[in-house]
């Protein structure tokens, strides 16, 4: 375990906190680092939208049979920084009857509560923003509250498709927080513990999608299901639903604000793949097989961080692959998929979890 | 801000303009749907935004020139428009053709029927949210489409067919391609089944949905597959066989169901047919002529001339009257679309919008054809 | 118990078909040589348009600025939207006969719908299709063209 201290983050921001607390006040210190934090994760948040749109589009296009973004930079590689760029510029036009108070306030609860989620991710060893010890419990909490803002959206466009995408959405999300929830008490159970750092730990020696055999299995699918339909993405993209109302909540938005919403679309399913990716996957914790000593070795030398994010990356992947393959489905169809396919049987996998758990059959 | 008194007794009802400007109205038509939350009550289609008043149009012009209006209504099947026209007056001048044109004209008819319904199959995945069929079918649109334009020289609006019969031969390699495609096209169209048709998010959308009875497709005159789907045998090429249709061998696709998934198969099988019917043809185009020298300015008698095909979405027909001048007196056509828009209303009431999309989709409407 | 069952092998057929769904994407995924599309303003070296293809009415010229057109105005008459103009003019023979000449072969690009049928309608030939796609100009008055050059002459002998 000495080679894995190279990549121990901890070190390096206990450094910072040291030297920022001999020069200052303990206040002063405070403020300090989260004005730090803050600007880290935004520009993160800004370079994530961009390589992750530059991504979808590419991967869609490749499923498409079709090259994608060819023209900006070598292989199109600025061309979503070339869109935010327009979008910037383009006239923030707002329909006459709107409410304008909250039609401008709807895009910035999305992209704060989706920002907020973000701080509690374990990215590296280390490397947390805040270690609550209900992390987890904290981040189902946080994320929902993207919901209002798409509400908020529908409502004060004081448009139909604006409105009916909006409604759908509501009852979309709220539906499946339920099976999102369940899935990851699922593994709760196995780790004892919410908070983020040591649901990681706990997987130091085999991930829990290994460990907890087919109820685990279950448990990522229905998470990665419900996952997809929060984040509002197709096959569930029910608020969106471009060929029924043309975009939905966001039909009258234009411009920066557009361009809030599709950040936070963005965002989210990073979240999404983040959260998957830690309690599922091991977070930044490297491949180990057994006791292959030298193989666990080679791995230990990936750093964390790239671990994390290759894990993120594939379920992310995923999740694209999903909406590029599969139709949408109909508002009805979804609420029937919840609750009567995927809370029963999140349901019948939580006490088959603690059966497990109890009997001590996982690893 | 307007501060209109808000009328608190029952407004159950409420009114959505869907189009003339909408991703799934393919076209400029405009829905007034009459909702009820998401339940349709009454759609009613107005229709006339892309009118350009062919039929007036046609009376101005030479019999030659009819036909290159006709590719500009029902623009993904204008082979078959091509064709109504070019038979009616043939009829009409009792010119018989050699059977080498009707064998072209009817692989022509078939590959255009396939490269439509191929075209639909993508747009309908993508009403559906499966955005990626749409470039799949659009894949093997562009194929035939390459084929049209080493034939004719024209990609979608073809003009392909004269009075008398053919604008150009058909090249030296035309057999080798239309092989060479229908080799690629056998291998692809399973992977539209399993794409969509056998998808459980797509039969479930489906499936069902929008039924339309046979006495309802009989009433509103719906024709093609969309009919054929609800057990209404009306296909032309089988009743009133013209070009090269009594020499081949096919099945006519009927289905009993009268839902969408049924109105889709109707479809997908209709290809295989059309496949089919293709091969059976292609290593047998006689030699010959491949038009029949007609005057300069055509004349048809003093008469009535009624011809039907069937195009991709169903019976085409064209009516020619005419006093015996260079120009028509009057020209009608009888387009399928307009007749299976006037079935959206009866098939979508009590359906959500989700299904109202799947239902325009599988009636498969080109909205030129429509207005005309 | 027949309801359960049917319950689990409906979630397991359901998986199954969207399972194969995602194979024929991910198929295309990990084949890229089954793209398709084309880089257009790169690959124009290499483009293979058909012979046949009707990109816009030419009047070929030979190489002492010779066409065939004797100006009959056949496809003026044939075209059904109007896009030709043929302005005549008419001139005195050396054997003291009146006779009609082409001037001017206006040939309107942005109307034509290319149907062809002007090319058809020519007794002499004179006009043809090229294969030319790439109209597009900064000024609409760029596409009314005419098409015989000047100084042009009629092909000696054409006429008869
Ligand atoms: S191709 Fe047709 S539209 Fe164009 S000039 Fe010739 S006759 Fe007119
Ligand atoms: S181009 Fe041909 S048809 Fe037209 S005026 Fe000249 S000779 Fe006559």
């Amino acid at each position: 375990m000495k080679i894995l201290s190279i990549y121990d983050f901890s070190n390096l921001t206990q450094a910072i906190h040291t030297w920022l607390s001999g020069k200052m006040s303990v206040v002063s210190t405070q403020v300090v680092e989260m004005i730090l934090v803050g600007t880290v994760f935004l520009l993160f948040f800004a370079v994530l939208g961009l390589v992750l749109v530059y991504a979808e589009r590419k991967v869609c296009a490749i499923i498409q049979v079709r090259l994608g973004p060819m023209r900006v930079g070598k292989w199109g590689t600025a061309q979503t920084l070339a869109d935010f760029i327009k979008l910037v510029f383009k006239e923030p036009l707002i329909t006459r009857d709107a409410d304008k108070f909250l039609f401008n306030l709807a895009p910035f609860i999305i992209i704060i509560a989706s920002f907020m989620a973000v701080a509690v991710m374990p990215f590296a060893k280390g490397l947390q923003a805040m270690d609550f010890d209900i992390g987890l419990f904290y981040i189902s909490a946080v994320s929902s509250i993207g919901v209002t803002s798409i509400l908020i959206a529908g409502w004060a466009s004081n448009s139909k498709y604006s409105l009916i995408g909006a409604i759908r959405s509501g009852a979309q999300i709220l539906s499946y927080e339920l099976s999102a929830g369940l899935s990851l008490l699922t593994i709760v159970i196995l780790t004892g513990s919410l908070q983020l750092s040591e649901i990681v730990e706990s997987q130091a020696d085999g991930w829990w999608i290994w460990k907890g055999h087919v109820s685990s299995i279950i448990a990522f699918v229905i998470f990665i299901i419900a996952g997809t339909a929060e984040t509002n993405r197709g096959p569930f993209d029910m608020a969106e639903a471009e060929s029924e109302l043309t975009a939905g909540f966001h039909t009258e938005y234009s411009g920066i604000k557009f361009a809030f919403f599709f950040l936070a679309e963005y965002v989210n399913m990073f979240i999404i793949a983040a959260i998957g990716a830690t309690v599922f996957f091991g977070g930044w914790m490297p491949l180990h097989v057994g006791n292959f000593e030298a193989f666990n070795n080679i791995m230990d030398y990936i750093p964390s961080v790239v671990w994390f994010f290759m894990k993120v990356s594939a379920i992310i992947f995923l999740m694209m692959w999903f909406r590029w393959t599969f139709p949408r489905l109909r508002i009805d169809q979804l609420l029937t998929l919840e609750w009567k396919y995927l809370l029963p049987l999140s349901l019948m996998n939580i006490l088959l979890m603690a059966f497990l758990s109890l009997m001590g059959w996982h690893f | 801000m307007t501060t209109a008194a808000i009328d608190t007794s029952e407004t159950k009802e409420y009114f959505i303009n869907m189009g003339p400007q909408h991703p799934s109205t393919h076209g400029v038509l405009r829905l007034l749907l009459t909702l009820e939350g998401e339940i349709i009550k009454n759609v009613e289609p107005h229709i006339g935004y892309v009118h350009r008043a062919i039929e007036k149009m046609c009376e101005k012009s030479s019999f030659q020139q009819i036909i290159h209006l006709t590719d500009r209504l029902d623009y993904l099947s204008c082979h078959m428009n091509n064709e109504a026209v070019c038979l009616a007056v043939e009829q009409g001048l009792e010119m018989e053709v050699p059977e080498r044109v009707k064998v072209i004209r009817t692989i022509i008819d078939e590959l255009n029927r396939i490269s439509s319904h191929t075209l639909w199959w993508g747009v309908m995945g993508m009403d559906m949210g499966a955005i990626t069929s749409f470039l799949y079918g659009f894949r093997e649109h562009e194929m035939i489409t390459e084929i049209f334009e080493e034939t004719c020289g024209a990609r979608l609006t073809m003009s392909y067919n004269v009075p008398g019969g053919l604008m150009f031969d058909i090249p030296p390699h035309f057999q080798k391609m239309v092989k060479d495609f229908l080799v690629h096209f056998k291998k692809k169209l399973p992977e539209y089944d399993t794409l969509l048709s056998n998808n459980i998010i797509f039969t479930e959308r489906t499936k069902g949905i929008g039924y339309l009875s046979k006495e309802n497709a009989i009433a509103f005159g719906v024709t093609g597959p969309s009919a054929r789907a609800s057990g209404f045998a009306c296909d032309v090429r089988k009743l009133k066989p013209y070009s090269a249709y009594h020499k081949v061998n096919f099945k006519e696709i009927i289905f009993t169901e009268g839902d969408c998934f049924a109105r889709y198969k109707a479809r997908i099988d209709e290809m295989w047919e059309s496949v089919s019917i293709i091969e059976q043809l292609i290593d047998n185009i006689p030699e010959g002529d491949y038009f029949v020298k007609t005057k300069a300015v055509i004349k048809l008698p003093v008469g009535e001339y009624y011809q039907s095909v069937e195009s991709a979405r169903g019976e085409f027909g064209v009516y020619i009257v005419s006093d015996n001048k260079k120009n028509p007196y009057r020209v009608k056509f009888r387009s399928p679309g307009f007749a299976n828009l006037s079935a959206l209303n009866k098939i979508a009431q009590g359906c959500k919008i989700a299904d109202l999309v799947a239902i325009m989709s599988t009636l498969d409407l080109v909205i030129p054809d429509i207005d005309r | 118990m027949n309801e359960v069952t049917e319950y689990f092998s409906d979630i397991f057929k359901g998986v199954r078909s969207l399972l194969k769904g995602m194979s024929v994407t991910g198929y295309y995924f990990l084949h890229p040589k089954e793209i398709i599309t084309q880089q257009y303003p790169e690959n124009r070296d290499v483009l293979k348009v058909p012979e046949r293809f009707r990109g816009e009415l030419v009047m070929p010229h030979t190489a002492d600025n010779q066409h065939r057109c004797t100006g009959c105005s056949a496809c003026q008459l044939a075209c059904p939207n109007g896009s030709i103009i043929i302005v005549s003019d008419r001139i005195e023979t050396p054997e003291g006969k009146k006779k009609k000449i082409i001037d001017k072969h206006v040939y309107n690009l942005a109307m034509c719908t290319f149907c062809n049928l002007c090319v058809r309608a020519c007794p002499t030939d004179a006009i043809v299709m090229s294969n030319d796609f790439e109209h597009a100009t900064y000024d609409r008055g760029d596409l009314i063209k005419i098409l015989n050059q000047p100084g042009s002459k009629v092909l000696e002998g054409i006429e008869e």
